[in-house]
């Protein structure tokens, strides 16, 4: 059997066309690389954000406030008019070498031989059943990925999908953002659940979360099983101090962050994975463990903001054109691991002579609340720098640290490990 | 009213078997009319869904039991069916494995009763690591068992089904059975869709096979009904699974295996579990503790992999330890009952027999001659080419081109051809058995709402 119809050969075949791999390949255009070629698995390009109906979008990477859809469609735009390929409903299958990939798109199968890859999958919201919740198996469990595709993308209610009493799963940004979806598909959100001790969102977010929808939270609370036959009938909530179980009766349940990368490609590439978020490993240069694969976006911290992604395309494009310039990596390596109070963090190597990371910022996920955290460095158990952050660390949203604090590393002196005192 | 020869009774992996088996005869030269009596509103939708989807040699049964026979000649008619119409069967062999000292001791015990069970290739080996390198510490040796192999059971019970209507049977969806009316010529089933007089009936009811059973007035058997709970793991886990692992069989039951799935996962399970209730599927905290326990003891890089689903299946166990297959002539009525996970392998094999008990009755059923060729099924299997890489079908359509579902690799060629097919699904349930649609990692996130929209004929 022939494994393809025709062969593409870009300079650089980015796989994902939301924030991160559009901004990469409108980067790398701009610095004359070319061909790039955008690889979007959905019928239209735009990621997470072209079907997330709120406000918000664009702060960073635009300089401008738009919603969702507003902002998906102005970067697809922007990366077609700087002249990158982007294909929609076109789908990496599998690597057929270090850096080709096989396609299926409506177009026929090919076989991309890119000079450079750079990944911007994404991530995802574990399903029910990755996080082992045990049960009836109704309909009416969503993720909020799948509750904002029903609502913004083609219709409200979709199949009854959507009930009129809804539990959410979480109480974290995302999850106010499906609490103000289902409020929209006419669906109101009767309690929402946390593990914490508090709730983990932005402050900006939970306040009028608590007075405007009124909605309550309840807290160290996970949920046990799902009661109902056809339908979402009731959940059952246990506390984690105190073991006492309620039900709670609802027909929707809408489980909420706990991301994952969508790293299957990373995988089968035989990437070196963070233990701690899945993610690939990369140094500030967002370069993988393979030589010309990149990496950007939420595939390598899940999950921060649209801009934040699409700043790390911007980012890599610099490096992509770098290396197709020629330019090698810096052979010593410096390990970044993720000490107490956090459990990841990215990016997760540092070479003497690359650049700091984009933003300046490295990134990790707190486990914890901590309204005044305080940071530590230490590299083979020498204090490299200390210092109170002036922003909260919160669970479910990325917490960020000043590259700054990293400058002393030095190469050979062991890994460095960044915690909470 | 709907008059036929013969009414099976469950639109199971047995019922469909047998109404293809019947709609494939004829006496005095007049093809047998059958009608498939389904309470459900689609086949194979409760207790075949939801099964360890092995292709049993029958290498472990009782010798000499009715199970043992039906499995054995099952194995060699589903393996030939499966090659005609596409069902995918991968020949993985299993590899039996001894974990203590006393399991060991009972390995030539249990190749020898393999022999007796008419199957001689099971193979001792030391090492049971030369043949699943990924099994935990403190394995001490093991049994191969070559012909073990899996198989799609969604794709089993549509195949016999579709085949059934090809060859002139009637499918009644939601005509739940409610009573029997025994008489002279026909007997007359009452059914939440109507009345269906038939001469002849055979109850391939499942779970409620004991029910039936009673509007005939025989007490010979209760269901109980025995939850077992399974785990499957991300497809990324398939390749430190190249074979399906057992336990050594105890007192207590098969016990628990990790095998490779038809569609590229690992399955862990089944908990074994007896039940009151016929309809709690549910799963639960405890059977996931338990069956992350094992697993962890079996291959404990295993446990580090995502979890894709759970489910929970329903067993059709008895009181009995064979399956309870007979026949009463004076009212012309069959019963396959207390057939568990086996059935699947067993399923055209007890087909056959219920044609024999019948005929041995003196009501004729010659084969057909001219029946249609068995219909070809959609490739749901990861051993075969699946249409997304199929460059050919690409060319001609390019809707096998377009993947709707990303991590089942569901184009929308193929959901296309499912509501089209000749039993369409009712239900996104339906669609996910005949298509794999929302059936992978990510359980939705990606592609639920488009899949929904096609579903309802929304689709752009």
């Amino acid at each position: 059997m022939t494994s393809h119809r025709d062969v593409l050969r870009p300079a650089v075949a980015v796989v994902g066309g939301g924030p991160a791999g559009l901004a990469a390949a409108t980067a790398l255009r701009q610095l004359g690389i070319g061909p790039v070629l955008v690889l979007e698995r959905q019928r239209a390009a735009g990621g997470v954000p072209r079907t997330s109906g709120h406000i918000g979008y664009g702060v960073r990477d635009l300089r401008r406030v738009m919603t969702g859809p507003q902002y998906a469609e102005r970067i697809v735009q922007q990366a077609r008019d700087w002249g990158s390929d982007v294909r929609t409903g076109a789908m990496a299958t599998h690597w057929a070498g270090d850096r080709a990939l096989l396609v299926t798109s409506p177009a026929g199968r090919l076989l991309v031989e890119a000079e450079a890859v750079v990944l911007a999958t994404g991530a995802r919201e574990r399903s029910r059943s990755a996080r082992m919740i045990p049960g009836d198996r109704p309909s009416g469990v969503l993720t909020t990925g799948l509750l904002q595709d029903l609502v913004h993308g083609r219709h409200e209610r979709a199949g009854g999908l959507i009930g009129l009493r809804a539990v959410v799963v979480g109480a974290e940004l995302v999850s106010w953002s499906a609490v103000l979806t289902l409020r929209e598909a006419g669906c109101a959100t009767v309690a929402m659940t946390t593990l914490h001790e508090r709730p983990e969102s932005y402050a900006a977010f939970s306040v009028p979360g608590r007075t405007m929808l009124r909605v309550p939270v309840v807290r160290r609370t996970r949920v046990t099983r799902i009661v109902g036959k056809e339908r979402v009938e009731a959940v059952e909530f246990t506390h984690e101090g105190t073991g006492q179980k309620v039900m709670i009766e609802c027909d929707t349940v809408v489980f909420t962050g706990d991301w994952i990368p969508d790293n299957e490609l990373a995988r089968m590439r035989g990437l070196d994975l963070d233990p701690g978020s899945l993610s690939p490993v990369v140094d500030t240069a967002l370069r993988t463990s393979a030589e010309g694969v990149f990496a950007a976006g939420n595939l390598l911290h899940p999950v921060d903001t649209a801009d934040v992604a699409a700043l790390d395309g911007r980012h890599a494009a610099a490096q992509v054109a770098s290396w197709l310039g020629g330019a090698t990596r810096p052979a010593d390596a410096v390990l970044v691991r993720a000490g107490a109070g956090f459990a990841w963090v990215a990016p997760g190597v540092i070479r003497p002579g690359d650049p700091a990371p984009p933003r300046g910022r490295l990134l990790l996920w707190p486990t914890g609340h901590r309204a005044v955290p305080r940071v530590s460095v230490r590299q083979g158990g020498r204090l490299l720098a200390r210092r109170v952050l002036p922003w909260p660390a919160s669970p479910g949203r990325v917490f960020r640290v000043p590259w700054s604090l990293v400058s002393a590393v030095r190469p050979g002196d062991g890994d460095v490990i960044i915690g909470l005192d | 009213m709907i008059d036929v020869d013969v009414a099976v009774i469950g639109g199971g992996v047995v019922g469909c078997a047998v109404a293809r088996e019947l709609a494939g005869r004829q006496t005095d030269g007049r093809p047998v009319a059958v009608a498939l009596v389904e309470a459900r509103g689609d086949v194979g939708d409760v207790t075949s869904k939801a099964n360890t989807a092995i292709l049993h040699t029958g290498f472990d049964a009782a010798p000499g039991s009715l199970e043992s026979t039906m499995v054995s000649r099952g194995y060699d008619l589903l393996s030939a069916y499966a090659g005609d119409t596409g069902i995918p069967v991968e020949a993985t062999g299993a590899l039996l494995v001894a974990w203590t000292e006393e399991e060991l001791s009972t390995l030539p015990a249990l190749r020898d009763k393999a022999a007796r069970n008419g199957y001689a290739d099971a193979v001792p080996v030391n090492s049971a690591y030369d043949h699943v390198p990924a099994l935990g510490p403190g394995a001490l040796g093991g049994l191969l068992i070559p012909g073990e192999s899996i198989i799609c059971p969604w794709t089993t019970t549509l195949a016999y089904a579709t085949d059934a209507l090809a060859r002139g049977a009637r499918l009644l969806l939601n005509h739940r059975v409610t009573s029997a009316d025994v008489g002279a010529d026909a007997t007359v089933l009452s059914t939440t869709g109507g009345d269906v007089r038939t001469r002849w009936v055979v109850n391939a009811a499942g779970l409620g096979s004991d029910r039936v059973d009673a509007m005939f007035g025989h007490r010979r058997f209760t269901v109980v009904p025995r939850r077992g709970e399974l785990l499957v793991f991300d497809k990324l886990a398939r390749a430190s699974v190249p074979r399906i692992v057992l336990p050594v069989p105890s007192a207590k039951g098969k016990g628990v295996l990790v095998s490779p799935t038809i569609f590229g996962n690992v399955m862990l399970g089944p908990t074994s579990e007896d039940l009151a209730d016929r309809h709690d599927t549910s799963t639960s905290a405890e059977g996931y503790a338990f069956l992350l326990a094992k697993g962890g003891v079996i291959m404990p890089g295993l446990m580090a992999e995502e979890v894709t689903a759970s489910y929970a299946g329903l067993r059709a166990a008895t009181e009995h330890a064979d399956y309870v297959v007979d026949v009463d002539p004076a009212q012309r009525y069959v019963v396959l009952g207390g057939i568990r996970s086996t059935g699947l392998t067993a399923s055209m094999a007890l087909a056959e027999r219920a044609c024999d008990l019948i005929e041995g009755s003196g009501h004729r059923l010659d084969l057909r001659p001219d029946v249609p060729a068995p219909p070809r099924m959609p490739n749901l299997g990861e051993a075969f080419p699946r249409p997304y890489e199929r460059v050919d079908l690409i060319e001609h359509d390019p809707d096998y081109g377009t993947i709707v579902c990303f991590c089942e690799r569901v184009t929308r060629g193929e959901i296309r051809d499912a509501l089209r097919s000749p039993i369409p699904p009712v239900d996104l349930d339906g669609l996910r058995r005949r298509t794999r649609a929302v059936m992978g990692r990510c359980q939705g996130f990606a592609c639920g709402a488009e899949v929904d929209a096609l579903l309802r004929g929304e689709g752009a």
